[in-house]
């Protein structure tokens, strides 16, 4: 673990505590996930203890202890989404890529999440990989785009 | 890009951007909110600037990326000034014509402007577009003027002046005695008077204060502030500056939910042009008064929205909500006096200091004022934001902005108020859009949130999705939101499969009168709405749930059944191939049948079907 790479990233931000979100946040955009070292290391800039760093880690839904793996899709479960069949467009996901969601698989190609709202409801359903947003989706649109996605050609 | 020294500076500034700008100079704008972004206006957008360098006309012609225009069904929309000209539903195909045609030779392309679906008239100006005309767009007006990145957009559109007068010609107090007046509530959802959170907080002991923007939109199908924060920010940090000014604060916070990269984005853009320019910082303007905003970013949970749980998050802890017995404008962000309203109640601020309270208040009912944004989605036809005059009644929204309900089937119901709100039926529509009118009606404002729903949803279906969402949520610091609202949705589950007895509806309402008079915060108060209300109003469909065990909605998973009609099966096998539980039987252009002790009633047959020989039935005991 590179420390230095984590220390540069908390000296953004004043050592107070109103920096933990950001700072954890920037570093699982580093890393897509929050090593433990790099959690310790925070604990003790920011002289907070651990127990209190891993409740907040375990109470916001964005951080994750684990690696993500390589594409990431969130699934809209909003109310206009859930009228239009969001449930699913989740259920084929989690069929095709034999995880629940919350999983990875196992070769890191792909997480599945849900996310309450995504806020472009007037497209609904709608699923959302890495920073690209797809609209009116339905099964066919989900197989076509695991297949352009997945290099392996495994989905 | 040069500090602007004073108020006398700010308008030498204003004027000198005025002229540099000509006003006939042809200019493409390219709607470029989330929505638009997924469906590629990113790409239309560059497509155009490489089309305008090909013609060797890159000076002559602007091309410029807005915020969202709000008919997100349409979206992207390219408008093209100064004639105003609207185009939907453009893309990248569309491009080189539009340069040719419309801006080298002024004529008009047919097929990308907007037909009524109803009257089949064409509509050349957005304006004139029915979804539009009935709207009144204060907030949202300069979403389709400005770009979002550029704070010489905003100068140019009257921005700062507002902040400017407010400093220099007010006095706090009479700043908070014109928000008073104004008769501004908050739009986060509750409905408190601004003006007097705004008195509180001043007269609250301590000389550290804080201003806090609520921009953890949490909730599911409401996407108005998203809007303002991508398309507008300069309004938010306006708002908030002259707040602080009123209250007494020198530290501000915008609590900014990380779904929303793009706002997240173009927020930081504009706090730093607004430090650039000396707008926000020290010594604003030269009139002695510091203020300064970051952003906080939210980690993806819904109870954060409520006041004293955002609170808590800023500060970097588990944001759980606490008893508000102490108000946050007496201790609030680190114990401080601490004044937090929602983006939209900050975007309204400017406004009401530049035309003042008595234009604000002569909009809307007796107790609802000015304007209020909604997300009308769902199965509705002309799908995106719409900015109403509280008052407009729900009726008009649905049919006249929105054209009615989708692919005409038959209204239900509207959702207003998110996880927190209810479902308002049909005969209730010529219904007031007022925070008193719609609570009384066992739904409420909420943040803006309007979900129509048609007679394919089914309510009982709708209940439980909420249900769980606030599951889901809860954060379980309170024993009746945490344990109750797990006991509803058990319940609710029951009836939802075929499993319940109809005292089960009984105990489902004296439950969730508990959970409702118990619960610590809004988001358990509040959670047991959607139940009571689709029970009120739709009562004989829960009962059909529990006694013929059926869905009249088709929705329930367990209480329906696909069958194959075999008239108009033509054995294609395109479902047998799809079906992932291998239930469809058949030979190749024979007519085929579903296993139904395989089927898990996925819908994947039904909704790939060519022939719409997948019929979908509930049948009375099918558990």
């Amino acid at each position: 673990m590179e420390l230095e790479k984590i220390d540069k990233i908390i000296e953004k931000y004043s050592s107070d505590s109103s920096s933990l979100t950001s700072i954890l946040s920037e570093i699982q955009a580093e890393y897509s996930f929050l090593p433990q070292d790099a959690l310790k290391r925070v604990a003790e800039k920011l002289e907070i203890p651990m127990t209190q760093l891993f409740g907040v880690v375990n109470f916001y839904k964005i951080f994750k202890l684990e690696p993500s793996g390589k594409h990431i899709i969130r699934v809209c479960l909003g109310t206009a989404c859930h009228v239009k069949g969001a449930h699913g467009i989740l259920e084929e996901f989690e069929r095709k890529l034999k995880i629940r969601v919350g999983e990875t698989t196992k070769d890191l190609a792909f997480t599945l999440e849900k996310v309450n709202c995504l806020g472009c409801c007037s497209l609904g359903p709608v699923a959302m990989v890495n920073d690209d947003y797809y609209g009116q989706m339905n099964t066919v649109k989900v197989n076509s785009l695991l297949k352009r996605l997945s290099s392996s050609g495994k989905y | 890009m040069k500090k602007i020294k004073n108020r006398e500076d700010l308008e030498r500034v204003r004027k000198r951007i005025v002229k540099k700008s000509d006003p006939n100079k042809p200019c493409i704008t390219i709607s470029s909110g989330t929505c638009c972004r997924a469906y590629g206006c990113q790409k239309v957008t560059k497509a155009f600037i490489t089309e305008i360098e090909k013609l060797g006309i890159r000076d002559k012609v602007e091309v410029k990326t807005t915020g969202c225009l709000g008919f997100c069904e349409r979206g992207p929309i390219v408008v093209i000034y100064p004639k105003g000209i609207y185009y939907q539903r453009v893309t990248i195909e569309d491009v080189s014509e539009i340069v040719t045609e419309t801006i080298l030779n002024g004529k008009i392309i047919d097929r990308l402007l907007y037909i009524d679906p109803v009257s089949g008239k064409k509509f050349v100006n957005g304006e004139e577009i029915s979804f539009y005309k009935k709207q009144m767009r204060v907030l949202l007006k300069n979403n389709w003027l400005i770009d979002p990145n550029k704070i010489e957009d905003y100068i140019i559109n009257c921005g700062y002046t507002a902040l400017s007068n407010a400093l220099f010609k007010m006095t706090p107090e009479q700043i908070i005695d014109t928000i008073k007046r104004s008769g501004l509530r908050g739009r986060g959802g509750a409905g408190f008077p601004t003006g007097v959170k705004w008195e509180n907080c001043r007269r609250a002991n301590g000389d550290l204060k804080f201003i806090v923007c609520n921009a953890d939109e949490g909730d599911p199908g409401a996407y108005m502030d998203r809007c303002i924060l991508e398309g507008n920010p300069h309004s938010i940090i306006e708002g908030m500056i002259i707040g602080a000014y009123a209250i007494g604060s020198h530290e501000g916070y915008i609590y900014v939910r990380h779904e929303y990269p793009l706002a997240v984005k173009n927020l930081k853009i504009a706090l730093n042009q607004a430090r650039e320019y000396g707008l926000l910082g020290n010594n604003i303007l030269n009139s002695g008064f510091d203020f300064n905003i970051k952003i906080s970013i939210g980690g993806g949970v819904f109870v954060c929205g409520e006041s004293t749980a955002l609170i808590t998050s800023i500060e970097g802890k588990i944001g759980e909500p606490r008893a508000k017995y102490i108000h946050t404008v007496e201790k609030g962000l680190w114990n401080k006096p601490t004044n937090l309203n929602n983006v939209e109640t900050w975007a309204n601020i400017p406004i009401i200091i530049n035309k003042g309270s008595k234009w604000f208040s002569a909009i809307g009912t007796e107790k609802s004022k000015g304007t209020k944004i909604f997300s009308l989605v769902g199965k509705i036809n002309n799908s995106g934001l719409v900015e109403v005059p509280m008052g407009i009644t729900l009726k008009e929204i649905v049919y006249e902005i929105g054209g009615g309900v989708l692919n005409g089937k038959k209204f239900k119901a509207i959702q207003t108020g998110g996880p927190s709100g209810g479902c308002i039926p049909e005969k209730l529509l010529g219904l007031p859009v007022d925070f008193e009118k719609l609570k009384e009606a066992g739904s409420m404002m909420g943040s803006g949130g309007m979900i129509v729903i048609d007679e394919e949803t089914c309510v009982v279906d709708l209940a439980k999705y909420f249900l769980n969402f606030i599951l889901d949520e809860s954060c379980g610091k309170c024993i009746p939101c945490r344990e109750g609202t797990g006991r509803l949705s058990e319940i609710v589950e029951r009836i939802t499969s075929g499993k319940a007895k109809i005292e089960d509806l009984e105990l489902l309402e004296e439950l969730s009168h508990v959970v409702k008079d118990f619960s610590l915060c809004g988001l358990g108060q509040t959670a047991p709405n959607p139940v009571l209300s689709t029970i009120n109003y739709f009562r004989d469909e829960w009962e059909t749930h529990i006694k013929n065990k059926t869905c009249p909605a088709l929705v329930c998973k367990e209480l329906i059944q696909y069958y194959v009609d075999n008239e108009k099966c033509t054995g294609c096998g395109v479902c047998k191939n799809l079906c992932p539980q291998k239930a469809i039987l058949g030979e190749l252009k024979n007519p085929h049948s579903i296993v139904q002790d395989r089927c898990i009633s996925c819908g994947i047959c039904h909704e790939n079907c060519k022939y719409n020989a997948i019929i979908l039935s509930s049948p009375r005991g099918k558990n």
